[in-house]
């Protein structure tokens, strides 16, 4: 009897569960539907509460475009975001190959020296950061952007834990076959490993579109501002007309909507991938 | 034979040396270096072109220590974290715990939906939440229509209210996110072992202290030191959701910071520096303390 119940259905005991876990649902997915119907209302009917979609996307849209230099900011956000991505994933994965297969006492305690680093807030390091940046006359160029973000310990971590499963075997045998050591990693680390790099450049991608106080210290020319900027932007004035302003943050979470439906997988996989 | 083998194996290890230097000297001076000209900075005063050594030269911790605005975004960030932290923890496992059940249903479906809010960037969620609460917003009309206020309530411009609400959309981003790390947790425990903890006639609540807090333990460590980490230099929440208000109200340290050195104000990079030193020492000794309260149980 218990048995048939288990194959066919849902559990009787298990009914507190689907009405906590509908609950918890659909308070997680609210604010996405509050804001796209908000996206297509005007800012008195979104004052109003209105919870319908509704006709005014055009205008929030137009309005939208008229106010803020919308397409410059998605292009900057997607270059940032992008450049950040390959470069940082090159470096870091070849930190952690070479800290996993190559490894010894002396490169673990750089190792561990490196870890420390996860321990350093960005409000500590921002004010010299900036005079360094500015000193290089790079404010306002994506390498302003990025450089801090290059390198850093969770990446390496994570492609040196996944480097464990690495079949060192074909690296001797790449070796016998007299390929050098860096074309061992172009040619056997990278395509093995390609799982890890999609991870990686998932969660790499996420935190370089919705990174706000760095971009927000060095982009101080209106034309290089990202994405997070241009929203706060909008919702920094007196009167904020919360249709325009909801097109704006729609227009900012689209992109990593559509990676975190997509790439669901790799996007957990790249949260949790330094432990394993 | 044994040399030629001993020459590659240096070479190897040359090798292995330029892999990881690109990556060291980042580090190296994006992160050790700024720090050590951040504690530098700290005991200077003066604007950023004309710094001078500061008089005494611990003027600015002193300074800090007697700033009320500041002692303020300690207590506030202090509030969230103690609030919002021990929640959103004990939620997300509670989550993980419900989602690791076999004979659930539609697992995949109610993991997308808690998971979901981690698709949004932090500003984002923080305007969303603001458009909600403001007070020509949906939470007013609603709780309006239900009979429960009579006006209009100004959820962000009271500081209580406020808090309360920087609170509320902090549990609602991460809590998806950390349960990500529950579950990947409770994934790796043998599903036999609660097999002979019912066996044994152990309940749910005997097995879930007994068996799965433990071998939580090493997860629950790391995302409390996540968890803390961010919570201690949460910036994007107090600047957008609530701009720090009303009135400073609920500010929390990064943003308070960031005014003293980007803000609208005048830059004091002297003041501000040692500030976020501060920042640095509360990271440092509270990820150290939950390393060891992790490594004790053991």
């Amino acid at each position: 009897m218990t048995k048939r119940r288990k194959t066919s259905g849902i559990q009787k005991k298990l009914i507190p569960s689907y009405i906590f876990l509908t609950i918890v649902s659909f308070i997680s997915v609210f604010p996405f539907y509050w804001m796209i119907s908000a996206a297509t209302n005007t800012t008195v009917e979104v004052a109003r509460g209105k919870l319908t979609i509704g006709t005014h996307a055009l205008e929030n849209f137009q309005k939208l475009v008229a106010q803020q230099n919308l397409w410059g900011s998605l292009g900057n956000s997607f270059l940032y975001a992008g450049v950040q991505t390959i470069v940082a994933l090159f470096i870091c994965s070849l930190a952690g190959y070479g800290f996993e297969l190559y490894h010894d006492k002396n490169k673990d305690r750089v190792f561990s020296v490196l870890l420390l680093a996860m321990m350093v807030p960005q409000v500590a390091t921002m004010i010299p950061l900036f005079k360094m940046i500015s000193k290089m006359k790079l404010l306002n160029t994506v390498w302003a952007f990025i450089l801090p973000a290059i390198s850093t310990p969770f990446l390496i971590m994570m492609f040196r834990q996944n480097s464990r499963n690495f079949p060192v075997d074909i690296m001797e045998a790449a070796r016998i076959d007299g390929l050098s050591e860096f074309k061992i990693f172009f040619k056997m680390y990278m395509p093995i490993m390609k799982s890890t790099y999609a991870a990686a450049a998932v969660i790499t991608f996420m935190n370089a579109w919705n990174a706000y106080l760095w971009p927000k210290v060095v982009m101080t020319d209106n034309r290089a501002q990202t994405m997070p900027m241009l929203i706060a932007n909008l919702a920094a004035g007196y009167t904020v007309d919360y249709g325009v302003l909801m097109m704006g943050v729609l227009f900012c979470s689209i992109p990593t909507m559509i990676i975190f439906f997509v790439l669901q997988k790799q996007f957990a996989e790249g949260i949790t991938g330094a432990v394993k | 034979m044994k040399k030629q083998r001993r020459t590659v194996t240096a070479k190897q290890h040359a090798a292995g040396w330029i892999y990881l230097a690109p990556a060291t000297l980042l580090i190296a001076v994006m992160s050790f270096w700024p720090i050590i000209q951040a504690i530098i900075t700290s005991f200077k005063t003066g604007s950023s072109a004309n710094m001078q050594w500061a008089e005494p030269i611990i003027y600015n911790y002193k300074r800090m220590f007697q700033d009320q605005l500041f002692l303020r975004s300690v207590g506030n960030t202090f509030l969230y974290l103690l609030v919002e932290v021990p929640i959103m923890l004990i939620l997300a496992m509670f989550l993980a715990q419900l989602l690791n059940n076999k004979d659930l249903k539609f697992k995949g479906f109610f993991r997308t939906c808690v998971f979901l809010p981690c698709a949004t960037s932090l500003v984002s969620y923080s305007l969303i939440f603001k458009s909600l609460f403001v007070t020509q917003g949906l939470m007013n009309s609603i709780l309006i229509k239900l009979g429960i206020l009579e006006t209009n309530y100004n959820f962000l411009g009271n500081a209580s209210s406020a808090k309360a609400i920087i609170i509320i959309a902090l549990i609602w981003r991460w809590t998806g996110y950390n349960m990500v790390f529950f579950l990947a947790g409770l994934q790796n425990i043998e599903y036999s072992v609660y097999e002979a903890a019912k066996i044994d006639g152990a309940n749910g609540w005997q097995t879930f202290w007994r068996i799965t807090a433990p071998l939580l333990k090493p997860t629950i460590v790391m995302t409390a030191i996540m968890s803390i980490n961010g919570t201690l230099q949460l910036f994007d929440e107090s600047v957008n959701l609530t701009s720090g208000g009303p009135a400073n109200s609920t500010i929390t340290m990064s943003h308070y910071i960031y005014n003293n050195s980007f803000g609208t104000g005048v830059a004091n990079f002297g003041y501000a520096s040692a500030m976020s030193f501060f920042v640095f020492i509360l990271v440092a000794v509270l990820s150290f303390i939950n390393m060891k309260v992790g490594d004790k149980r053991d």
